[in-house]
Parts: structure tokens; sequence; C-alpha cells
């Protein structure tokens, strides 16, 4: 099969050179082929500088960002001929000027990952992708235009493109407004098509349909895709051939199954062992067999009843009647002892609200929340008053999803451990610091660092002292709210298993609220799966996973890209 | 592999790292910021040397600033030479005086012949510093203290204005201080109030407090300020003049703090510390307050510089503070009609020193402001 | 990573846009007419804190600065205003006469106050304007080059100039443009229309009169305005720029000035557009204190005049006009802000 050549990057480096003297090497040295009909996946963590590769193409990149050196040359073609009429080095191009601004109007197209942000919010959708249209043949009247546009929302799939068009971005969902992108970008049909982390601000079921939508145009098109992510279950599903990137290189390229069956670099196998970890249960759980019906355990440490919570109920004089959002509509399930429970969903399900009510954090609007304290008391903790040295403070505690906002900023870290055992032990003085130190080794972190403060740590340090508060006072229950979404994939096993280690050792039980399928399958014994803020569906987790009875539970797993390429959705 | 080890390097470059930021606290942090703001440096030296200056009037200024000298009315500003040829022998020239009996003015030439020597610390009448101690020198001044020394300039009654001008410091500058302490409280209770606690409390403050911006402040002030009777002591006016300032500028603090505490209210922290079994009390002081103290205390300086230009506009006007108080705005009142001032230009040296004070003020307090926010 | 998507969308948000605008109208005037009466009590305060009442005292304070007082006159107020009568009934007769257009009299100038606003405030409305427009046009495009060219040459004389416009005292920006023109010219700035213009307001050496006196008032008024809102605009567009849909305009292979002009400048522009609601007290302001250093026959040296001869009745009617003045201008420019932002539009907030 001999597709055209597209595009080929040929040691490309953007650097960065920053207020302070240094410079950053953002991308330092990497190279590529595109070709037609073929989509190029460019996969690594945080910090790997692949966005920067992406924007380097379209000479894009902010400043102080340039490109420093390398050929970045695009193939022109007549439509049928073999060889380009054409071949342009976009990286002598400049950033301004028409020579660059034709290649963005006619030859190659990006996409962005936050749709909401990357769409102008005072103009509405139809007139955006109109503009696109006449950026790319100035010879199109605005009512031409006008209708292209709606014609493209439709190859979108969408539903009365018409309405979409008179809208504006913000009345849409992420999953029509990354439509609309598109839609905007295909309009001056370019060969190219860059995707830059797509589908990652989107839920799963959305992610799933946007993957298909773009990989049918490309089909339809016959479009070249550059494909920038870091989740190697879309790289499965969407490459043809992938570029491993790592601090500013490329450590391997290679074709889809190649990569995935005998990875060459250290990376690679690293990135790859990372996720296939979490792909099955983590060999370190040591917790008690789930009961065989996997609903109600024996004897629950908490009990939610039918909870209810609903916000903004409150009419302001001279405003409008409040918008009513049923978060959370009459949820019942149980927690046991040493049980680690996975609250599944996706945004908008109310798993996050669920958590926050049986902390306190809102007030329930009605149904009860009962848990059993060490003595076999029973309290209700819906309106329970919270105090120092309270058991309920004691045994519930919370790992937060964002470690940089948990964390005060301008405590030190030995300030914000000792801040519960102050409040509730008592303790004071030589006994504090011992206990801070002891608690800051058992997450894996250095005693001398509790002199220091937030700032200096990364994420995944912080996320360790943010677990550290969370056990300083020997809870029986740790609620932890999407704790490792945040966190590169090489991090997410860590992080997990630290956990379960902390478990062990604690005796603890844990509700676990994310988004993300294969952290439940690692870590969870059983799940719940919510959607629009009611319970869809309970058991344990190997039932629900591998053999769902629901339908909305049914498409969510199917939805979930996993890392093996025959395994494609 | 992942950087578990070190912070990362941020490819971003809107939010480029500080070097070696490891083990300072917030404060060292955002202090050493500061010092990079070279402007706010400097401004801020400026300012110590102002308040300094007010600190010290009675011992800086070489007279005092009430002495009227009826023979050198408008007398123009003497140049102070360091040198008489080769010697070191600071002084001044005396005044050469002709009076036009037509005109009924005065002019006055500086005469060569003359010489009055200045120098540092000359013995002059007993005073009281600060109304308290006793003291028989000042700074500078002529040797002979009966001879005019007229560095800025005379007034129309003859007073000196230098004198006038550091003594009016005094009244001018811890005006803006006060003013703004003043708001400062009532600012940070009541828009800590409404951010902390929200709702219907909220609401209401919010509504008063736009009533506020909505009315137009200087004829308020004015309407205020004419109000202040004429025969109150000067000590009496002050107050109510730094009330007045006070009472319509409290709202742009409130705002300030209003939405500083919402936003740490919503805070992950906050609701950690909740967790902890903080009360309320715990959390407003030991974790909101330290948040947004840096900010406030930006916003405040910022503040001050209004206060200042408020005060010396209201007695400018002649509303407000009066003579005998001195302070630059009292100063600038002479200054007003424009055929004097083509005469005696130096009459608008209080207006210098008014704006390099709001200028200084600004500059730090943007660079405080600077140095206190990306941190957050 | 793992961020998370909106909601879908709620189609009952679908409301004609005709009927909440009207009710979007309704809300703010209500809100507007309530400030109002609100205001009334603080010119009230105002006109009731100097000591003593009202007629006999004023009578013969006035008299003894030299001001000539009809004795009827005076008589005749006292049982039209209600002067013996209690506070609250003495505000609501002043109250309630205000709204139906007679503002009380001046003993002063021995006028109906009402006639004398009447003569000053198209004078008023005049330099105010000017002075908005005039600060708009010149502080926006240089707001934007310096956001847009920043650290430049350009950017830096421009925040240069922000500074010292805010650091320098109106009333001393007067004195000095003043003395600068008496000293080097021989002429006196000040006024707003020379004497034989008088009777011929509107022929073209008059209008050009007109321009020649209004322009020092005008400068010196919307220095300070001017430049805080250079900083404003440079702030708020360097915060957009930032933005992805920046980038993305960019992307589609827009030319650079013009992406910028369309997108994060209109974006850019919309707090400022809310603020002129807040800009207005604060010209006002500024433009009674310019306007009483440079003679300007406004509404500024005729409140400060009346606050010192303590003609209570004047000083409460012009704080009155002041404070609609200012609220018509919060309700347009909240008007101004509705039609700009569809956010605000659809959701009605």
């Amino acid at each position: 099969m001999t597709q055209r050549l597209l595009l080929s990057v040929a040691d490309l480096r953007t650097h960065f050179a920053m207020p302070d003297g240094t410079v950053v090497r953002a991308v330092d040295g990497i190279g590529f082929d595109l070709h037609e009909g073929e989509t190029l996946c460019i996969v690594g963590e945080s910090g790997s500088g692949k966005s920067v590769a992406a924007r380097s193409i379209l000479q894009i990149v902010d400043l102080p960002g340039r490109i420093v050196g390398g050929r970045i040359l695009l193939h022109r073609y007549e439509s049928g001929a073999a060889t380009p009429r054409q071949v342009v080095d976009i990286a002598q191009l400049g950033r301004t000027g028409p020579a660059i601004r034709a290649v963005r109007c006619h030859d190659i197209s990006m996409i962005f990952q936050e749709p909401m942000s990357s769409l102008s919010p005072v103009h509405n959708c139809g007139d955006q992708i109109a503009e696109a249209v006449r950026l790319s043949d100035p010879r199109v009247g605005k009512r031409a235009a006008h209708t292209r546009a709606v014609e493209l929302l439709g190859l979108m799939q969408l539903r009365s493109p018409d309405l979409i068009a008179k809208q504006f971005p913000f009345e849409l969902s992420g999953g029509m407004q990354q439509r609309v992108m598109i839609a905007m970008a295909l309009a001056g049909n370019p060969r190219i098509l860059i995707a830059d982390e797509p589908t990652t601000a989107l839920d799963v079921t959305t992610q799933a349909e946007i993957l298909k939508l773009i990989a049918g145009l490309q089909r339809q098109l016959g479009l070249g895709v550059i494909f920038i992510t870091h989740d190697m279950g879309v790289v499965a599903n969407v490459a043809d051939t992938v570029a491993v990137m790592n601090k500013g290189k490329i450590v391997e390229t290679n074709r889809l199954r190649t990569l995935f069956d005998a990875p060459q670099h250290p990376y690679t196998r690293m990135l790859l062992a990372s996720t296939l970890r979490l792909e099955s249960p983590s060999p370190n759980k040591t917790t008690g067999a789930p009961v065989a019906t996997g609903i109600a355990p024996a004897e629950p440490l908490l009990s939610l009843r039918d909870i209810t919570k609903v916000f903004g109920n409150r009419q302001g004089w001279l405003d409008r009647v409040g918008h009513q959002v049923r978060a959370v509509d009459g949820v019942s399930f149980d927690v046991g002892a040493h049980e680690n429970l996975g609250i599944v969903g996706e945004s908008g399900s109310g798993k996050s609200t669920v958590a926050r009510c049986i902390l306190g954090l809102h007030r329930l609007t009605s149904g009860s929340i009962l848990y059993r304290t060490e003595l076999a008391q029973t309290i209700e903790l819906s309106g329970h008053r919270r105090f120092a040295g309270d058991p309920i403070v004691r045994d519930i505690r919370m790992v937060f999803q964002d470690p940089y906002s948990s964390l005060n900023p301008r405590m030190s870290v030995g300030q914000i451990v000792a801040e519960p055992l102050l409040l509730n032990d008592g303790l004071r003085g030589g006994a504090l610091r011992e206990r801070v130190a002891e608690l800051l080794v058992l997450v894996g972190l250095e005693p001398r660092m509790m002199e220091r403060y937030p700032h200096a740590f990364s994420g995944g340090q912080r996320q360790r002292i943010v677990i550290a508060r969370a056990i300083a006072l020997k809870p029986r229950l740790v609620i932890a709210d999407e704790a490792t979404s945040a966190l590169d994939v090489s991090l997410r096993a860590q992080m997990l298993d630290l956990l379960l280690d902390l478990q062990q050792q604690l005796g603890l039980s844990y509700i676990l609220i994310t988004h993300d399928i294969s952290t439940i399958r690692y870590f969870c014994d059983r799940v719940i799966v919510m959607h629009n803020g009611k319970v869809v569906e309970q058991g344990t987790t190997r039932a629900v996973l591998d053999a769902p009875r629901e339908p909305y539970t049914q498409r969510l797993i199917a939805s979930v890209p996993r890392p093996d390429p025959t395994m494609r959705l | 592999m992942s950087d578990d080890a070190a912070p990362q390097v941020a490819l971003d470059p809107a939010t480029p790292r500080l070097r070696g930021d490891f083990g300072e606290t917030p404060m060292r942090l955002m202090l050493r910021k500061l010092r990079r703001h070279r402007l706010a440096r400097i401004s801020g030296v400026i300012l110590m040397f102002l308040y300094g200056i007010a600190i010290f009037a009675d011992v800086i200024a070489p007279a005092d600033p009430n002495t009227l000298n009826a023979r050198f009315t408008y007398a123009p500003p003497q140049t102070l030479y360091l040198f008489d040829g080769w010697t070191l022998d600071p002084h001044v020239k005396g005044y050469i005086v002709t009076v036009d009996e037509v005109a009924m003015k005065r002019t006055f030439t500086p005469d060569p012949d003359t010489q009055i020597a200045v120098r540092l610390f000359p013995a002059t009448a007993p005073y009281l510093l600060w109304g308290l101690i006793p003291l028989r020198h000042r700074l500078i001044g002529p040797v002979d203290q009966r001879q005019p020394f007229f560095l800025l300039g005379a007034d129309r009654l003859g007073r000196d204005m230098l004198s006038r001008l550091v003594h009016g410091s005094r009244i001018s500058l811890s005006i803006g201080l006060s003013g703004v302490a003043l708001s400062l409280l009532v600012g940070v209770v009541i828009g800590g109030i409404s951010g902390y606690v929200g709702g219907r409390t909220d609401m209401v403050i919010q509504r008063v407090i736009e009533f506020i911006w909505s009315l137009p402040q200087i004829p308020l002030w004015l309407g205020l300020a004419a109000a202040v009777p004429r025969d109150w002591t000067s000590l009496q006016a002050y107050f109510v003049v730094t009330i007045i300032l006070a009472l319509l500028g409290w709202t742009e603090l409130a705002r300030a703090v209003r939405g500083r505490v919402m936003a740490l209210k919503g805070e992950d922290f906050v609701a950690a510390a909740w967790l902890d079994g903080a009360g309320s009390q715990r959390i407003i002081l030991r974790h909101i307050v330290p948040s947004f103290a840096s900010h406030i205390i930006a916003v405040a300086t910022l503040a001050i510089p209004g206060m200042i230009l408020a005060e010396t506009t209201l007695s400018f006007l002649g509303l407000g503070l009066q003579a005998p108080v001195v302070s630059w705005g009292v100063l600038l009142r002479d200054a007003q009609n424009i055929r004097t001032l083509a005469s005696a230009p130096w009459l608008l040296a209080p207006g210098v020193a008014v704006i390099v004070a709001v200028l200084t003020l600004n500059f730090l307090g943007d660079g405080l402001r600077d140095a206190a926010d990306p941190y957050d | 990573m793992g961020g998370r998507a909106n909601r879908p969308p709620d189609h009952s948000c679908f409301s004609f846009e005709s009927n909440s605008m009207l009710y979007f109208l309704i809300r703010r005037i209500l809100a507007m007419l309530l400030t109002f009466w609100a205001v009334s009590f603080v010119a009230f305060l105002i006109m009731e804190l100097p000591p003593g009442d009202f007629a006999s005292t004023r009578v013969s304070e006035m008299s003894a600065a030299g001001v000539r007082v009809d004795p009827e006159m005076a008589a005749r107020l006292r049982e039209l205003f209600r002067l013996d009568e209690p506070v609250l009934v003495r505000y609501w007769s002043w109250f309630t006469r205000l709204v139906q257009g007679d503002f009380g009299y001046s003993l002063a100038f021995n006028m109906p106050v009402r006639d004398l606003i009447a003569a000053q405030l198209p004078n008023t409305l005049l330099v105010d304007g000017v002075t908005l427009l005039f600060m708009w046009v010149v502080a926006i495009p240089i707001g934007i080059y310096s956001a847009v060219r920043q650290y430049s040459l350009g950017d830096y004389a421009a925040t240069i100039l922000g500074f010292v416009g805010v650091a320098v005292p109106n009333f001393l920006l007067a004195l000095l443009l003043m003395w600068l023109f008496y000293t080097q010219f021989g002429v006196v700035l000040g006024g707003l229309h020379s004497q034989e213009f008088a009777d011929d307001r509107l022929s073209w050496p008059a209008l050009r009169d007109l321009a020649n006196h209004l322009w020092p008032p005008v400068l010196v008024a919307g220095a300070a305005g001017m430049a805080a809102l250079i900083r404003v605009m440079r702030a708020n567009l360097l915060d957009e720029l930032r933005k992805p849909y920046v980038t993305t305009a960019r992307a589609k292979g827009m030319r650079e000035w013009r992406l910028i002009l369309r997108y994060p400048v209109r974006i850019a522009m919309n707090p400022i557009v809310s603020s002129i609601g807040w800009v207005l007290p604060s010209l006002i302001s500024s433009a009674t204190i310019v306007a009483i250093v440079m003679n300007m026959p406004t509404l500024g040296p005729l409140l400060l005049n009346s606050l010192m001869v303590q003609d209570m009745f004047l000083a409460g009617g012009v704080l009155m006009v002041m404070a609609m003045l200012t609220l018509v201008g919060t309700l347009l420019s909240d008007i101004l802000l509705y039609w700009l932002d569809p956010r605000i539009r659809i959701s009605g907030r």
C-alpha cells in the first residue's frame, strides 16, 4: 500500500528561553513521518513535550518558545498525483505571515484538549465555523459559509445541526463542543489533522464516541492524523504507528502491534507495564473475600439509606427561581470493615457529592447515614456536629483529589500533618514531632521534609503528604476522592499500592471515588456504578466489570479503551 | 521516569519557576520576589525616608512652620552653595530687597556679597520634639538664626516653605495611614463576615456596598467635610476627616477581603482543616487569614495614596483641615491664584511631595501585590 | 488529565430573548429607583448636618457672609417646607417635592434651585460626556497596544503614563496646566465660553471657541481615569491573550491583529464596559474638582459654593442630580453589558 507521504519531521528542536536565563528544551530533536490515512500516536506523560511538538508543527507555540532547529516538511499534492508539487519547510516559515497562514487554512488543522476554553465564548458555533470556511476560501459569501458550517456539523453526526449553529459553546456539552471544534478544523479541507489530547477532558462514553467519529472521518476523507495522548488505552484503539516521547525526545517509534508485543526502550516498557498493571486486581490486596451476593456485608461499617441531596432550592428575592439540581437521588449502599468499595461514574453522576455528604461537607436533603463505631455504637452522620476529639472525626478521613489545593501553602508539611494530631490527640512538642516523623516515613517520605513547604514538592509527593494527614488519627474508613486522577499512570499504581499497604498495616476500609475503570479493577473489592445521582448497579468488582447487567454499565465498560490492540472499541 | 524526587520543571512558560525554592517559608519567598522588583525596592527606601522626615519633622525643618516674617513675603528660594572658592563653607546668599511702592510688591534678588553661613545642627530657639522632648538644635540652618534661610522660598506671610512642607508631611502621610487603618478594620470585619458566612448576610452587605459605590464620592465628601464646624480644634478636625475618608474607602477593602475569603473558603485545605476537627475560629485565624494577609497588605498599601489624595483635595478646597494645621493640601491652597503662582512657582512644592508619595506607594503596593499573588 | 466534561445541554434555556430582556430591564430599573430613594436619605442627612435649622439661622449667617437675603422669602419657605416640624416630615416634604421637580429654593442666588441646576446641567453633561469619550478613545488603543507588545518601549511608556496619571492629583494637574499656559502664553485657562459668544451659541466660531475651552478640563479630568483604564485594559487583555481560544484562532489561520481584535479584545472589553457604571461616579467626582479649579459653569462648583455658604437646598438638589446621573449611567452600562455578553443574556443572571 503506497500511501503518500504527507509530513516529514526531522530533528525538530523547540526551546523556551526563560526570563531567569535557563533554557527549557521542551522538544529536543524528534523526527517522524506521517502518511495519508495513517494515524500516528505520540504518547508520553506530562512534561514529555508532546503538546509542544504538536504546536510546533503549526508554529503556534506560546512565547517564549521558539523552533530552534530541524525540519518540518509538508508535502502538497495535486489530487491523484503520486509526487508532491511542493514541499514546504514549516520550520522556516516563522510564526506569522501569509505562508504559515496558508498552511493553517488549507493543509493542517488542529483540535485541542479543552473544547470549552478553546472556543470563543461570545460567538456562536455557526459563526466560528463559518469564519474558518471563509478563511480557507475568501470568495465564499457569508450565507454560503453558514450553510457549509451547518453541513459540517451534520457530518459530525449531530442531530439538528442548524440549531447547534445558533448556540454558544457554553450551552453545549463537552462532547458536542468537541464536535464543533472538529467541524471547524475540517472547514478548510485539510490533509492533516492534529489532535492534542482531544478526549482527555471528556467522559469515557463521550470519549468513545469522539474516537469513533475521528476514525470514521479519517477513513472518509483520507486524512493523516497525529494523535497526542497520555493514555495507552487510547493509543491501542486509534494508532497505526506509535511514537513514545520522554523529556523532549522520541525514545521509540514502531507499528502498533510491534510496540505492544515487543517494546524495545526501557521507558516504553515501563509505561506499558504501569498501564497493564492496572488491568487486573492488585496482587497486594489482602482484604477479605467479598460476600457471595456482593451486596450487603454482614455487619457494615457504614450504611447509606436512601440519601438525597438537592442543590439550589433557595430563591433570592429579585432573582429568578434557583435552578434545582438533584445531585444525589435516593442512593443506598453499605461499606464493610476491611473492604475496598469503589464508586464509579462519569461527571455529574453524583459520586463526589456522596463522598462529601458522608463527611458532612454537604447537608443531606433527606435520608440517613449510619456509622458503626468500634464500640458497636451506631451514630447518625447526617446533621452530626463535628468537634475536636469526636470519634467521627478520627474514624472517617478524606484524601482529596487535587494535591495542590488541599495543602495550605502557608503551612509547613509538618504543621499540616500535625494539625489533626494537635486538635484530637492533644499532642505537643517532642511527641508531636515524633508522630509526624513516623507518619511521613509510613508514606514514603523523609522526616526532615516536615520543615518544608508544599510548593517545594512534586504532585506525587504532595499526594503522599495528603495521605499522611489522612491516616494520622488511625482511622477506620478513608474516602479517597479521585485521589490518583491527577497523577501520571506510572505514579498511579505506586500510590494505590501505598494505600493498600497502609490498609494492611492499619486495618482500614476505603471508599474510592473515581471515573477510571482500571483503578477500580486494580483496587476495589466491590463497586457501585452511579449515573445521574442514582445507583445503577452494584456488586463485586469482577461481577460488575466483567459481566455488567445494566445497559448503562455495559455501555460504560464497553467504552473504556483497553491497552490491547486486539480489543478495539 | 516520573519526577517523584524533584519539583517539576514547568513547561508552561506562563508560570516560570523560581530557582532553589526548596526550604523557604512563604514569607521569605515573598520577600525575595519583592526584592527582585527593583521599582518596589527603591520606592520602599524612598518611603522610609519620607516617613522618617514626617516623624522627625520638628528637627528636620529649619524653622517653625508658623513663624511669620513680613519682610520676606514671597521670597524666592535660596541656592545652597557648598564651597566658597576652595574651602568647604556651606552658605546661602542673602537678599537684596527692592520695594515697588506703586505696585505694592517686593522683589528679591540674591545678593552676591552677603553670605549666610549654613551648618548642620545649629543652635536654634528651644522647641519640643513631639511636644515632649525639649531640644535646642535643628538639623540644618543658618548659624545666625536671625538671617533669612529659605531653601524653598517663602509664602505670602513670609513663612519658610521647606519647614511647612516638612511639617505638612506629618499630617498628610499619617492621615493616609490612619484612614487606611480604619478602613482596614471596618473592611476586614465586614468583608470577612460577608465572605465567610455567605448567604443572605452576604447579599445584604453586597447591596450596601454597591449602593455606596454608586454614589459620586467627591460630592459626598464635600458635603460631609463642609459639615465640620469651623470652630473645632485641629485634632478633632483631623479625626473627623480620617473618619470621612475611611467611611467611603472601606468598601474597596471589604470587597477585596470578601472575594479572597470566599475563594479560600472553597479551597480543599479549608475543608481538610474542618475535617481535622478545627472550629470556625481556628479555621479563620490559622488557615484563612495567613493566606490572605499578604494580599490584603498589598491592597491596603494601594489604598493609602487614595487617602492622601483625598485629604489633599479636601484641604485644597478649603474643607476639612484648616490653617493653622499644616498639610500639603492646606499649603497648596495658597497656590490657587494663577497670577500669584506665576510669580512664585515654588508654592507648588507640596504638589511635588504629594506626587512622590503617591507614586512610591503605588509602586510599592504593586510590588507587594505581585509578590503575594502568583504564590496562591 | 482526568478533567470533567460539562453537563448535557438544558434545552429549557431556549428562552425568548425579548421577554427576558424586558424582565431584566424591569428588575434593574426597580433597583435603580430603590437606590435613588436610599441616596435621598444620605443627601438629606448632609442637608441637615450644619447646625441650626434652615431659615432664621441661615438667613442671619448668610447676611453675615455678605449675601443679601429677602426675609419675606425666608418666612414663606419656613411655611412651605414645614421647617418647624419634625425631621421625618421635613424629609418627606422635601423628597416628595423633589420627585415632582421642585428642588427647593436657593437663598444665596434668590432663585428656585431647579432653574440653577437646569442652567448648569447641559454644560455638565457636555463636559462629562466628552471626557468619558476621550478617556475611552485614547486609553483603549493604548491599553491594547501595551498588552500585545508587552515589555516594548511603548508598553513602558504607557505604564509610566499610567502611573503618573494616577499619582498626580486632579487639581494639581489643572493648576500646572493653567500655570504653564499663563506663563508661556499669557492665557488664562478656564470657563466654558468667551464673552463674545454669549448670545450666539451654535455658530461655527462659537463652537470652535467651545472646543478651545473644552479641552483643558477634559484632559485633566480624564487623565486619572484614562491612566486607570489603560492599566485595566492591559491587565485584562494580558489574561485573555493567554487563553486557549486565542491559540485556536491562530491555528485557524487568522491574521494576528485581526484575531486579537476579534477575540481577546472583545472579551477583555466586557469587564471594562460593565465598569462604566463604577467609572461614572469617579468621573463626576474628578470633573467636579477640575471644574472648581478651572471655573467651569457646571454642577461641581455650584455644589461647592452651596456647601461653603450652607445653602442647603441647593446642595441637596445638586447631590441628587449627580446621584441620578450616576445611576442612569450604571443602568446604561448594565444594558450594554447585557447586550454584549451572551453568557449573561442567556443565563439571565
